[in-house]
């Protein structure tokens, strides 16, 4: 690994977002402008807003940087410039973590000002620090990353690379507790709800918006962390440097 | 026996069930290579298996001494594909400042400025990349494959659909660069580009027809432009040494 190029990746791809004036706007918008509805549609009934509001900063975050990354690295193999790349004096872990590294950042932005607005001005109620709110928010938006990354190697175009959206997040949010409790679905399904990152990150924030222990959340975190290594290894995996 | 900078032993790719290349021994030497031949010959699997892209099914390529794609080789072969592979988001200059750091260029403005040069691109070094036009962009594509000198240069198609004057320049450009010390392989499907070659390679059906200069080829073949020897060899079957 070298930290030159995985800096070198993570500033172009910072350098090409300064550029896309819409897909910034979508990435530090969206989800405040999603939040802020849910807020004006629960705003007979503050108990509700508080209770999802900590899920939905879980999900939106892990959404936009899903999708936004697996369209951006699926443009890097269909483009050309990622066979360059790997003809280059580049590892392809340098690839990936240079992509982590980026949307990180951005993910930081994002959160800070999604968390910032939902506590702040939308008197949203979180019994525990905010600030670990804004690092699951962080590391949610991260694994979107790394899963997106991860997805891009099994589409051949930018239409493909949409599909997997309603195929592998909209799974996720139907059974992260968010509708129903994940205590309370059906066995098969909560051992499946067991299995999927997403839900992880839910019950962190979940918990921190109703207790002030941070022990179960730094558990959680950790599944969610390592859902991310996976991702980002077998992403990895899937870059090749020589292909048919 | 000429230095050879590049050397295939029994190369055979297979693509999709169908070779591509069989048992192919080329030898490459320094100067200005070109390989000719039309669309579909193998010309292109051929440069990828140089590069060290190209999955392989048997035999040996070696570069520079070195096997093809190895760990040392990915800072001595600049590969320019048919595709401008350049980021159309960026400025020609961030897209060169950012393949520098990569190769770990040491002074890398310095670099950018003498690549730019090369492929006289100076003015357009702020402007947006999808901005410009085909024969720009692949010419910032070109740029990118020349930082870092590297000692072999190759060109999948580089004169595709450019302007005579442009592709004139670029032929100059590639003999000021093999003068230099850099070998530079050009792959063509247009004949009339073959006498800027100091040695020619025709490539048809995955097989080597003739490897000689120019001139010898066309001797050998009693033709007197490189598309009649071409139809010759083809036709007469017989390949010459």
């Amino acid at each position: 690994m070298s930290p030159r190029v995985v800096a070198a990746i993570a500033r172009r791809v910072l350098t090409q977002l300064r550029r896309d004036r819409r897909t910034l706007a979508m990435l530090f918008l969206l989800p405040t402008l999603l939040i802020t509805l849910l807020w004006w549609m629960y705003s007979n009934d503050g108990a509700v807003f508080d209770r999802v509001g900590p899920a939905l900063l879980a999900i939106f975050p892990f959404t936009i940087m899903f999708l936004v990354t697996s369209v951006t690295t699926l443009r890097e193999r269909s483009s050309g410039t990622l066979e360059r790349l790997l003809a280059m004096p580049m590892g392809k872990l340098d690839f990936l973590l240079g992509y982590a590294v980026a949307f990180a950042i951005v993910a930081v932005a994002q959160s800070v000002l999604a968390v910032g607005i939902s506590v702040g001005l939308l008197d949203l109620e979180v019994a525990g620090p905010v600030w670990l709110l804004t690092v699951v928010a962080v590391v949610d938006a991260v694994l979107g990353t790394a899963l997106g990354l991860l997805v891009s190697a099994f589409a051949r175009t930018e239409f493909q690379a949409v599909q997997f959206m309603p195929a592998l997040v909209i799974p996720q949010i139907l059974l992260c507790g968010l509708f129903v409790s994940r205590d309370a679905l059906p066995e098969v399904l909560g051992a499946l709800s067991d299995a999927l990152p997403l839900s992880y990150a839910v019950d962190a924030m979940t918990h921190l918006g109703v207790a002030t222990t941070t022990a179960e959340v730094w558990a959680d975190l950790a599944v969610v962390g390592g859902f991310v290594l996976a991702g980002l290894a077998l992403g990895a995996a899937t870059l090749r440097r020589r292909t048919a | 026996m000429m230095k050879s900078i590049v050397e295939t032993r029994g190369l055979t790719v297979v693509r999709g069930h169908h070779p591509v290349l069989t048992d192919l021994d080329v030898s490459i030497g320094p100067g200005v290579t070109g390989l000719l031949g039309p669309s579909g010959c193998g010309k292109s699997t051929l440069l990828r298996s140089i590069v060290g892209v190209q999955r392989i099914e048997g035999g040996s390529v070696t570069v520079l001494a070195e096997p093809a794609g190895s760990a040392p080789l990915r800072r001595r072969v600049g590969y320019v594909t048919q595709a401008a592979s350049v980021y159309d988001d960026l400025t020609v200059a961030e897209n060169l400042r950012f393949f520098a750091r990569v190769l770990g260029v040491p002074d890398i403005a310095t670099e950018a400025a003498r690549v730019l040069e090369a492929v006289d691109l100076g003015r357009q070094r702020d402007a947006v990349v999808g901005e410009l036009s085909g024969g720009q962009r692949s010419r910032v594509s070109l740029a990118v494959a020349l930082l870092g000198t590297p000692g072999l240069l190759v060109l999948d198609e580089p004169t595709v659909g450019l302007d005579p004057v442009l592709r004139r320049d670029l032929w100059a450009l590639f003999h000021r660069l093999a003068d230099d010390g850099t070998a530079v392989l050009v792959s063509s499907h247009v004949m009339d580009e073959a006498e800027r070659c100091d040695r020619l390679l025709l490539m048809r059906e995955g097989q080597i027809l003739a490897d000689d200069t120019p001139a010898a080829i066309k001797a050998g073949a009693g033709a007197d432009d490189i598309e009649t020897a071409f139809l010759m060899l083809v036709e007469g079957d017989g390949a010459v040494a």
